[in-house]
């Protein structure tokens, strides 16, 4: 049987290897024996219903479900071969190396200047001529530098939404992660505003690994290169973009993307 | 949305099986037109052709108007991008069938010639595969696609053939010139339009099975 009809495909070299990652919520179960890997420095969309456990599955990826009580997690996570479910992990560090974009943006009430080094701040880096760096660099590598660059020490709370959410993006990409969670990242924008996210994203591809979980079906087409559709918990295809768009192997896949699902 | 969307490639699909049916009868008339060297049933042909073109103009706009709109994904992108290129090939096979019509005017003014191939074999055997490949669109049956890509190296040689028999015939009696280049015109429409019939086909196994088979040989045995 060629590759190709195995819904789940096996990755070279993969970033993250998911292995049989169970999760809880009290005694529902969020999570079911999910198992893939995802290539490094590309960009993977996790598509499927409302309810279907992508936002839980990439909250597991930087831990950010710790901070919920009720929550039981089994499996293993490996970020470059380490476990990061581990209970010794730095969870710091780690949320340093997996940077993490919400559906609202939540620039801090500070200058623009202060958000984009929010991060080095805290880590105490005070080097002047680094942090101007940083900014601008950040600033430019999320497409905001040309539109903020006279007002840095402006608050950034004058920004428009879009510019919000790209400041976010800059603001993360600032502590040099490696992979940058996305979580439906332009539900809330225009589609203007959503071009130029989605372009970024498109940009950012190469220099990190970008795992976006989106409702949006033709976004998920449109920016990634794989696509993993989820149900009820359970990973039930993941393969290359191209592939999950024209030829799904799975019928469920099929339905839910042609909008036949329900 | 979806069901918006579900209706718009069922009305689609209608509407190409419809075309379908017109260009399949207008084929037919125009074959027998020249078996029978009627004018009447020629002319019908030509005038018939006009539908044809509005239906071919109709059903590119609906595509267009689906992948606007709609977006389409999976087997809805395929269906509609399979159903813009038989649209092509069906609007093609119509102008074919015109030519064969324009060819049996002028034949039925010359003195009857014997048609320098087995016309009938080879006109029944195209409209054969232009009716599969038309069935295999509406049953979604890539099998009978690939009976009709099979078919059509048959036809091939047949017209290669007819080559040689009219090259030696011309040798023969030059007084039937006229009317042998025509036979050979028609020769050569009926496989053209076997060559559209086989587009359709392969259109359809890509339809169904998402696998581009053009530029490849068919190994597909009785």
């Amino acid at each position: 049987m060629p590759l190709s009809h195995i819904p789940i495909m096996p990755v070279d070299n993969p970033q993250v290897e998911v292995e049989k990652l169970d999760l809880y919520y009290g005694n529902a179960q969020a999570l079911k024996s999910v198992s893939f890997g995802i290539p490094k420095a590309n960009v993977t969309a996790l598509i499927g219903p409302s309810g279907c456990g992508k936002s839980t599955f990439i909250r597991c990826i930087n831990r950010m479900n710790d901070l919920i009580d009720t929550i039981r997690i089994e499996g293993v996570i490996k970020i470059d071969g380490e476990n990061i479910l581990n209970p010794t992990m730095d969870v710091i560090e780690l949320r340093r190396r997996v940077g993490m974009v919400f559906q609202k943006w939540n620039p801090f009430p500070k200058t623009i200047y202060e958000n984009v080094i929010y991060g080095l701040r805290i880590a105490g880096v005070k080097d002047r001529t680094m942090l101007d760096e940083t900014v601008e660099k950040s600033l430019k590598r999320a497409a905001l530098w040309e539109e903020v660059k006279d007002r840095l020490h402006q608050s950034a709370m004058g920004l428009s939404g879009g510019q919000m959410q790209r400041l976010c993006i800059a603001r993360a990409i600032a502590v040099n992660p490696e992979i940058i969670l996305m979580d439906e990242p332009c539900s809330a924008l225009d589609p203007r505003s959503t071009a130029r996210i989605e372009d970024l994203i498109r940009e950012l591809r190469g220099d990190y690994t970008i795992i976006i979980v989106t409702h949006n079906m033709q976004q998920a087409a449109r920016i990634s290169d794989y696509t993993a559709y989820m149900y009820l918990g359970e990973l039930i295809e993941y393969g290359p973009t191209k592939k999950i768009f024209t030829k799904p192997v799975k019928q469920e896949t099929e339905d839910y993307i042609t909008g036949r699902f329900g | 949305m979806a069901e918006h969307l579900r209706r718009g490639i069922e009305d689609l699909k209608k509407k190409v099986i419809t075309m379908s049916a017109v260009v399949e009868e207008n084929v037919a008339k125009a074959t027998r037109s020249l078996l029978e060297r009627s004018t009447d049933l020629a002319n019908e042909v030509i005038r018939g052709d006009v539908n044809i073109d509005q239906m071919e103009v109709d059903i590119e706009e609906e595509c267009l108007k689906l992948l606007a709109l709609h977006q389409p994904v999976a087997i809805d992108l395929r269906f509609i991008i399979a159903v813009l290129k038989i649209n092509s090939d069906l609007e093609r096979v119509g102008d074919l069938a015109v030519n064969i019509a324009e060819r049996s005017l002028f034949l039925a003014t010359q003195p009857k010639i014997c048609m320098p191939f087995d016309y009938e074999t080879m006109s029944n055997m195209v409209q054969q595969m232009l009716g599969d490949s038309i069935d295999s669109l509406v049953n979604l049956d890539p099998r009978l696609a690939h009976k009709v890509r099979a078919q059509d190296d048959k036809v091939d040689a047949m017209n290669r053939e007819m080559y040689e028999t009219v090259k030696s015939e011309v040798i023969g009696g030059p007084e039937y010139i006229n009317c042998l280049l025509h036979a050979l015109s028609v020769g050569r429409h009926l496989e053209r339009i076997a060559d559209h019939a086989t587009n359709v086909a392969e259109d359809v196994v890509y339809l169904v099975d998402a696998e581009i088979v053009r530029h490849t040989p068919e190994y597909f045995m009785d």
